[in-house]
């Protein structure tokens, strides 16, 4: 039985019929198009499907879409600017070689935005902890938290 | 995955929410942060045909100080509770327990009373609750009443909380001047439950005996449980450290000890002395 939500993903409202069992992840992936948000362990675990619901890094595998009705979610496709200039988080996982077959990277990226947005100065102990939501078989964390150290002196110097 | 179909509520008030709990009875589960309900949905494991979610009464959402302790509505977040001067104020435990619960998603959606309704065996909020003293506060439809935290976890997965019921808020009492507080927990590495946590809450007295202890054990057994043979080995004594470990090795019993994939059933009985001994070491510190 399809209910009615409407929401705001990355600055555009969307309205939408969907079954309730219809999760978050599936909708902004299948219904949205939005293929940035990845499925990952589907059991609350890796953090790749991880979005902003309302200014806070959620794990989209983990809510339905209709727990979102009136809610602002932000995804990657959301970062950066509509010129295309790529966010400094976004930036710093390119210069620092973050990431190597991409698929953890959404969810890093989206776990960095929340991060840096409560915390603009974090050490590197703050950013481990504050990523141990998402998993990456591929990199080490290493060239991740390096790229968040990045996009941290980017942001914080105004440039 | 896709869980079971099921019709979805959204009530706004709790008095609505519990009109609907009246009319679907079994049919219906309670949905609040939803990072236990969902994963279990996702496996069918559970497959309740109507979901009423707790999400969008604003009014069950709150940390208020009352009577020199904390009065909390059952849908604040983990996040809100660690962050909270307030908590990390009247009972930091609460706040550091909050702060050390999985990772920073699930704690931006997981809530104090979806915990401890949910009652799982390795959560972390039950045991904190048990040393803190806490009062919880139930709705039905018509009626309240509040039940303490060492009536309320019955058994795995098994609380106090009959079907009609709401848990809607949290009490913490005022803590008594010396009183220190601290949980300390061997935590799954993937997962970070608790495969044993302690909380201890311990009033020190001005000659330095200890006053009263309230030691609350996760991850153990099938339930959050008081090590109540520690608890009154510690009161009376000089907390040093021979005591404390004695004291300690008896948080153990009455225990039936969990078996599992995670450390067998031997290993948690080794485990929950060690970590009563740190945890009331760092109460004991930590007493003002």
């Amino acid at each position: 039985m399809a209910q009615e939500i409407t929401l705001t993903v990355n600055g555009a409202t969307h309205t939408s019929q969907v079954e309730p069992r219809l999760l978050l992840a599936d909708y902004l992936r299948s219904v949205l198009d939005l293929t940035g948000t990845h499925v990952g362990c589907d059991t609350s675990n890796c953090g790749a499907c991880t979005v902003s619901l309302n200014g806070d890094a959620v794990k989209s595998c983990t809510v339905f879409a209709v727990q979102a009705d009136g809610a602002d979610v932000t995804t990657l496709e959301g970062l950066a600017s509509a010129d295309g200039t790529l966010h400094p988080i976004q930036e710093g996982f390119w210069e620092k070689h973050g990431l190597q077959c991409g698929f953890c990277t959404p969810g890093m990226i989206m776990s960095s935005y929340d991060l840096l947005s409560k915390n603009p100065d974090p050490t590197e102990a703050e950013i481990r902890e504050g990523l141990s939501g998402n998993l990456c078989r591929c990199t080490g964390y290493h060239n991740i938290v390096l790229a968040v150290q990045f996009a941290a002196e980017k942001m914080n110097s105004g440039s | 995955m896709v869980t079971s179909s099921f019709d979805y509520y959204a009530p706004t008030s709790v008095a609505d929410a519990l009109a609907l709990l009246d009319q679907h009875g079994d049919d219906a589960k309670l949905l609040a942060g939803g990072h236990s309900l969902i994963p279990l949905m996702k496996t069918r494991l559970a497959e309740p045909a109507v979901l009423i979610d707790l999400g969008k009464i604003s009014t069950l959402s709150y940390i208020n100080e009352q009577d020199g302790g904390l009065a909390i509505g059952a849908m604040t977040t983990y996040s809100e509770i660690a962050g909270s001067e307030l908590v990390q104020s009247n009972a930091p435990v609460l706040a550091d327990a909050s702060g050390q619960v999985a990772d920073n998603q699930i704690r931006n959606r997981g809530t104090i009373g979806g915990s401890l309704s949910h009652s799982d065996p390795a959560g972390d909020l039950p045991a904190v609750a048990l040393a803190l003293g806490a009062q919880l506060t139930t709705s039905s439809s018509g009626a309240h009443r509040t039940i303490s935290a060492d009536d309320f976890f019955v058994d795995l997965l098994t609380t106090a909380l009959e079907p009609n019921e709401i848990l809607s808020e949290i009490v913490i009492p005022a803590l008594p001047a010396g009183t220190g507080t601290a949980y300390a927990k061997f935590a799954n590495k993937a997962s970070h439950y608790a495969v044993v946590g302690v909380a201890a809450v311990v009033t020190v007295g001005s000659d330095g005996t200890c006053q009263s202890a309230r030691i609350g054990i996760t991850g153990a057994g099938p339930k959050a449980t008081r090590a109540t043979g520690t608890e009154s080995a510690l009161v009376g004594l000089n907390l040093d450290d021979s005591a404390v470990r004695a004291a300690a090795s008896h948080a153990g019993d009455g225990i039936d000890f969990n078996e599992d994939v995670h450390a067998s059933g031997e290993y948690r009985a080794h485990l929950i002395s060690v970590y009563a001994a740190r945890a009331i070491r760092a109460a004991v510190e930590n007493a003002s």
